[in-house]
């Protein structure tokens, strides 16, 4: 969850209503996370289908291998599902 | 200047609703719907009005659409009763929490089960905590005035708020009253157009409903909470605006034989019009009897109750609604809290009376107001809580 300090009841817009667009890059959702993808970039063979597959657009492309963007990924675990090289695992994410 | 009419309850609603100039009306014509949305559709096949009226497949769809209409900064109105508020119930929740100043009028009868289409409370004390500002009235007239009330208040900046108008089902929804109506230019003077400074439109976009967890709901309920506290300057406000219009003044509360009463009988809607008919017959026998009856339900008037019973021995809370398991019914509930929280001994007993329609009649509130009289005197209540009316 994001670290800025949160508007209280007087400063808010009223019914929740949200005035501007692109709210949701500000809501960092990684925090959620139970478990934590981490990836074996030597194993890594670039295919991007944790990219296609992850719900959060949570997967980062780089130029031979992918990264994860730990701001927004929940830990929902596709992306290790479906590494058909198992380059992904899921690991308690100790906060 | 008013022209006299013959209205039900319903048709009073109606008509206010018709020269309110509401936009949007969305109902689902069947049973428990009312003549009121009845009435309307007339208006709108005559061509008397330039309102869009949707006629959805459900009372849950009827809130939904009035919702979002509302959302456009458009003048909404709906109603229904019963079962269809019941069935309402999600969506009440979420007109009150986006702030949509939607007038609904109510007509008060019994829930399911056994079935019964009969006047009493149980379904809006069943919603009451939906955050909307209640409204109950003893007659056609009340009813009428306080429609064209509403929309003003609801709109109000400082409110946003959703409205219910109550009527006792049948007693007032169907009986024929005469009702002083004031010139379409008068109310016109009276209730402007809707002017919303935050509506969903293509130039001004923002994001309604989106998703509040524990960071920012508890945030947006205090402010609700915060628009109800401000809501009764608003009341007084457009009573007073009203009084120009209609010349005659209402509060947040009715009382009658005040003065010098020593015990009193509480109630909402119709049956206030019969306990003062039957306190006026004990006045004039000398006995020191009086009424009150809360206008404005929520936001609950509490200074106002303080001081209609400042003088009082004893009261009797009349609740046409029960709430199964509670020390007390809902209006009992309310008038125990507030002279408890303010430090007020008073000697007060509950009576849940009406059930399902059953009469209540002079005979029966003659005995509670020689009940009432009797506690003023002996300083004791026997019982915290009784049943009146209904066969042992």
């Amino acid at each position: 969850m994001s670290k800025e300090a949160k508007l209280g009841w007087k400063t808010m817009p009223i019914g929740g209503f949200l005035l501007e667009p692109g709210s949701a890059l500000k809501y960092k959702t990684g925090d959620w996370r139970a478990f934590k993808p981490l990836v074996d970039q030597s194993k890594c063979i670039n295919c991007l289908l944790c990219w296609i597959y992850c719900p959060d657009a949570a997967i980062i492309r780089k130029e031979k291998f992918i990264e994860v963007n730990y701001d927004y990924c929940k830990g929902c675990g596709i992306c290790a599902n479906e590494c058909p090289v198992k380059a992904i695992i899921m690991v308690e994410d100790k906060k | 200047m008013v022209q006299i009419m013959g209205l039900t309850g319903d048709e009073a609603i109606a008509y206010a609703a018709k020269q309110s100039k509401v936009d949007v009306v969305a109902a689902y014509p069947i049973t428990p719907q009312t003549i009121i949305v009845e009435a309307f559709s007339e208006y709108v096949h005559n061509g008397e009005v330039h309102t869009e009226f949707v006629c959805v497949e459900s009372e849950h769809s009827a809130m939904s659409a009035c919702i979002g209409s509302s959302l456009t900064g458009a003048r909404v109105f709906t109603a229904t009763s019963s079962q269809g508020l019941a069935l309402m119930h999600e969506m009440l929740y979420i007109a009150s929490g986006l702030r949509c100043p939607i007038v609904m009028g109510v007509v008060n009868r019994a829930l399911s089960a056994p079935i019964n289409i009969h006047g009493d409370h149980s379904d809006m004390m069943g919603s009451r905590d939906c955050g909307w500002i209640q409204i109950y009235c003893e007659n056609a007239q009340e009813a009428y005035d306080w429609v064209l009330q509403a929309f003003k208040i609801a709109e109000d900046p400082e409110v946003l708020l959703p409205i219910t108008v109550n009527i006792d089902g049948f007693i007032l929804s169907h009986a024929l009253e005469r009702v002083e109506v004031y010139h379409d230019k008068d109310v016109e003077n009276f209730l402007s157009f809707r002017n919303s400074t935050l509506k969903l439109d293509p130039d001004t976009p923002f994001t309604v409903g989106a998703l509040c967890f524990t960071d920012y709901y508890f945030e947006t309920k205090r402010q609700q909470a915060e628009a109800l506290k401000i809501a009764p300057k608003v009341i007084d406000k457009v009573n007073s605006e009203f009084e120009v219009l209609a010349g005659k003044k209402y509060s947040q509360m009715d009382t009658y034989g005040l003065e010098d009463a020593e015990a009193a009988i509480i109630c909402l809607g119709s049956t206030a019009g019969t306990a003062k008919a039957v306190a006026k017959d004990l006045r004039s026998q000398g006995k020191k009897v009086g009424v009150i009856k809360p206008w404005v339900y929520r936001p609950f008037p509490c200074d106002q109750l303080l001081e209609a019973t400042k003088n009082l021995k004893a009261l009797a809370v009349l609740d046409r609604a029960y709430s199964p398991g509670a020390p007390y019914s809902a209006l009992c509930s309310d008038v125990v809290s507030t002279l408890y929280q303010n430090g007020k001994q008073l000697n007060v007993f509950n009576i849940v009376y009406g059930l399902g329609g059953r009469d209540i009649t002079p005979m029966d509130l003659h005995a509670i107001f020689n009940e009432t009289l009797e506690v003023a005197e002996t300083k004791a209540v026997k019982e915290p809580l009784k049943f009146v009316g209904v066969r042992e």
